[in-house]
């Protein structure tokens, strides 16, 4: 064996830090990061056949946009804004453990760092849309 | 298991042509933090503010479209999510898929949606008609300005 051989994650302590991408946040934050951006894909494609409708006609685009305006659809856009938020604050993380010279030292507390902005900005978001979609009336 | 190579092996040729891989993986950055910035503002432009979710249809996204600076945001955000994404879906077929044919399928599949709904997308942002002839039932759908 010449190659050299990290000890199993569950001998690793916790000021070593382990390796950038295996177990721990530096794992779960790829995989997360690997999830929301699937999931963010497919929406995308979706979302681009949508908004082409209004090249159809006016009414071909309400019709389908109405067909999402009720609570389960709300619920899974408050879903999708969560991802997306995610996605965009890790992957801001990834780029400054790629060019920030102490970002890999950093990368755990970035990690959190993530966590608590994504909660702030969610929690921001979340009673919004929730008001809009679940609101009686409007158009 | 990868092993060190012998002593005097021969320095490895160096690999002619551009670095694809690498531009790709510094597309993904840069892509990705004017991402950011565009994906919040639309987010929230169209959820949090008025009536967020609530208020989209045909009136308002012609109202959007109407004015250059939404549609070169749009444009901007359309071409640089797309192949953001497929980048990111190429990198994990390249990750999972074991099959050449699969791979070569899938990657081929993922190109194809790029480029259908890059072409799409664009031709649907600089052609839209905001006050679009319609029959008169459908005349109450269009954009306020559009009676004037």
């Amino acid at each position: 064996m010449s190659r050299v051989s990290t000890p199993p994650v569950s001998q690793m302590k916790a000021s070593q830090g382990g390796t950038l991408y295996r177990g721990r946040e530096g794992m779960w934050s790829w995989v997360l990061h690997r999830i929301t951006g699937v999931a963010i894909y497919f929406f995308l494609l979706v979302h681009i056949l949508d908004t082409a409708l209004v090249r159809v006609s006016p009414e071909a685009y309400n019709v389908v946009i109405a067909s999402y305006k009720n609570p389960i659809m709300g619920v899974g856009e408050l879903g999708l804004v969560g991802a997306i938020m995610f996605h965009a604050l890790n992957g801001l993380r990834i780029i400054l453990i790629d060019f920030w010279s102490k970002g890999v030292k950093y990368q755990r507390v970035m990690f959190w760092t993530v966590v608590g902005v994504w909660v702030v900005l969610f929690a921001g978001f979340a009673p919004r849309h929730l008001m809009n979609v679940f609101s009686e009336g409007g158009h | 298991m990868s092993t060190i190579a012998a002593p005097r092996t021969p320095a490895p040729q160096k690999r002619r042509g551009v670095n694809w891989e690498k531009w790709g993986w510094i597309y993904m950055r840069v892509s990705g933090v004017v991402l950011v910035v565009l994906i919040f503002g639309h987010l929230f432009v169209n959820l949090m503010v008025g009536e967020g979710i609530k208020a989209i249809d045909f009136a308002f996204v012609a109202g959007k479209l109407s004015n250059p600076f939404w549609q070169w945001w749009d444009t901007l955000m359309l071409w640089l999510a797309l192949i953001h994404g497929a980048n990111g879906m190429r990198t994990i077929v390249n990750d999972y898929v074991v099959s050449k044919a699969w791979g070569r399928t899938l990657r081929g599949a993922i190109a194809f949606a790029a480029v259908a709904l890059i072409v799409l997308g664009t031709l649907v942002i600089f052609t839209f008609d905001p006050c679009p002839v319609v029959p008169p039932e459908q005349a109450s759908l269009l954009p306020s300005f559009c009676t004037a």
